[in-house]
């Protein structure tokens, strides 16, 4: 049996029907976005960050191995929360004004596409770039402190070849203790946390930006202010002897910006402080509240986006 | 220009929501040790714009890494006061480091001091003395502001003692630091017996150290080290025990070293 036209074709199978939200568009949105980001040199500076990782343990091991594991992982953690901080700012910052630019914005929003799954689909790239990155870094992190310690134990094991075992015990339990510990982790996943939160604001920013440029300033200004939203939020609740225009001052930094201080755990970690279960999931979820409504908030000012 | 306007508005509310869950979680922060570090005009002139803005931004640990650096340099060079300068600074960014605590006392006490007592250019003695002292002050400092920091730690309490033994020649004091620092978690296992030593030396109370000395005996072999013996034969026989309570002579294992 011939069918001349598309009209004689057996209507046996409807085509799908247009849902409004759909996760497969995202996660296509989502998957571009991170493929056009990888495209952005990003792992030539993950090299950099560690080749960075390995010079500084050479560096460092003229100090004892107590200082040499403590200003590692400093240097380390510290470098993962620029590196982080950075690379969600930038990358983010481009991602509207670069699609507008490129015109590639008119033709996803002239598919069915709702600006919100766009939106959505933008900071899952972003997100999944972000931990791509806290990953390698992760990897680069532990491999370093694992050869450093190992290295530290040969080591001790020889100057105290025989000395009492309780004593060799005691040296090689201190040498672990100084150097990684699992209490770390939950420092790494706060410092993506943040990179995410910062990705977010990011967005809602670009969403009225009229440059990616503009765009980056203001974000070094509120990465800034941010992590100083702890101060302003003291002073404003304490009710010291402030002016009035001090005090609403104090209160729109208080209500308008995040607290990064917050997510700055990572230090009284390296330091030894263990943090409890309740605290990393209170701070993961003022992260993840955060995230949701920059997210949202983007998603309604680019609605009302002229394109 | 309305749905910015109108954004901000809903940040506002949502930042009055959020507001007090910040409150809190800064208060169980504060409770659990991650107090951080207070941003105020003195810390500004203590550690200068830029570390001032690096801290600001949460890299107050890579800023403290490089004036401790600095501190080696300082130290290198014998710089005391300024070592002393940089040490304060990075206490302050860092506060619950015990190693930064811990190498400030040191350098204070132990080798500031020294040089001190070995400036030949103060030809007075007393004068020497004095600067000595001044600096072993600024080292017990230096440990009981770490100590105020991280009370749950006992390293700290062990430096403590360590230099009232060493520095002050005040056993009585080295005996307590010791006896709190063994009693914290994670205290390393010769806090106990370096305690009932220092209290063995302590005129009048010879009977409290001998029962912790005897009591650690009793534990087993693991405790029966060279010095915990001979401090307990020298308090056998200061307090007179009887010959049937004592230890006997050859539990000394031959070749143990004193930890």
């Amino acid at each position: 049996m011939k069918f001349s036209t598309r009209e004689d074709l057996p209507c046996t199978e409807t085509a799908p029907r247009h849902r409004p939200f759909s996760s497969g568009r995202i996660l296509a949105i989502a998957s571009n976005t991170l493929t056009e980001l990888i495209r952005l040199r990003v792992f030539y500076a993950l090299l950099v960050f560690a080749l960075l990782l390995i010079g500084s343990s050479i560096f460092m091991a003229q100090l004892s191995f107590q200082q040499e594991f403590q200003i590692l992982k400093d240097v380390a953690l510290g470098a993962m929360s620029i590196f982080t901080s950075v690379l969600a700012i930038v990358a983010t910052a481009r991602l509207i004004p670069q699609d507008l630019e490129d015109r590639t914005v008119y033709t996803i929003l002239a598919r069915p596409v709702p600006r919100l799954e766009y939106v959505v689909g933008k900071i899952v790239g972003v997100l999944a770039l972000l931990g791509i990155s806290i990953l390698v870094m992760s990897v680069a992190f532990v491999l370093v402190m694992y050869g450093r310690e190992q290295a530290v134990v040969r080591v001790t094991l020889r100057q105290m070849a025989g000395a009492p075992p309780d004593q060799v015990a005691d040296a090689l339990r201190a040498i672990r203790a100084s150097a990684f510990n699992v209490n770390l982790f939950p420092g790494i996943l706060i410092v993506y946390l943040k990179a995410c939160l910062l990705a977010a604001l990011t967005l809602f920013v670009s969403t009225f930006a009229s440059t990616n440029i503009f765009t980056i300033v203001v974000m070094a200004f509120v990465y800034f202010i941010s992590h100083l939203e702890a101060t302003a939020r003291e002073y404003w609740l304490q009710e010291h002897g402030s002016g009035l225009v001090t005090r609403i001052f104090l209160a729109l930094v208080a209500l308008l910006f995040p607290d990064l201080q917050e997510f700055n755990l990572v230090d009284d970690i390296v330091a030894g402080t263990a943090v409890s279960l309740g605290l990393f999931l209170k701070t993961a979820a003022l992260g993840v509240f955060y995230i949701t409504i920059y997210t949202l908030l983007a998603a309604w000012v680019f609605y009302g986006k002229e394109l | 220009m309305t749905r910015i306007a109108g954004a901000l508005a809903i940040l506002i509310a949502f930042g009055a929501i959020k507001l007090p869950i910040e409150h809190s979680l800064d208060a169980q922060r504060r409770r659990e040790h991650f107090a951080g570090v207070q941003f105020n005009l003195d810390l500004r002139e203590k550690i200068g714009q830029l570390g001032f803005v690096a801290a600001l931004s949460g890299f107050r640990a890579i800023v403290a890494d490089a004036l401790f650096i600095q501190a080696f340099t300082a130290w290198e060079r014998t710089e005391w006061g300024r070592i002393l300068l940089l040490f304060r600074h990075i206490t302050t960014l860092q506060p619950r480091v015990l190693l930064f605590w811990d190498t400030a006392a040191w350098q204070m006490a132990w080798n500031a001091s020294v040089a001190a007592m070995n400036d030949l250019r103060q030809p007075r003695l007393a004068l020497r003395v004095r600067a000595q002292r001044e600096y072993f002050a600024l080292g017990r400092d230096f440990l009981e502001r770490g100590i105020r920091n991280n009370p749950d730690r006992p390293e700290l309490y062990e430096a403590l003692a360590r230099l009232y033994k060493e520095k002050y020649r005040d056993h009585a004091r080295a005996a307590e630091y010791y006896a709190k620092a063994a009693a914290l978690p994670g205290a390393a296992s010769f806090d106990r017996r370096f305690a009932a030593y220092e209290l063995s030396y302590c005129e009048g109370r010879e009977r409290e150290a001998y029962q912790q000395l005897r009591q650690l005996y009793d534990e087993g072999p693991q405790q029966r080290l060279p010095t915990l013996i001979a401090r307990l034969k020298f308090l056998e026989k200061r307090l007179g025990i009887p010959p049937r309570q004592r230890i006997p002579e050859e539990r000394t294992a031959p070749g143990q070293q004193t930890p």
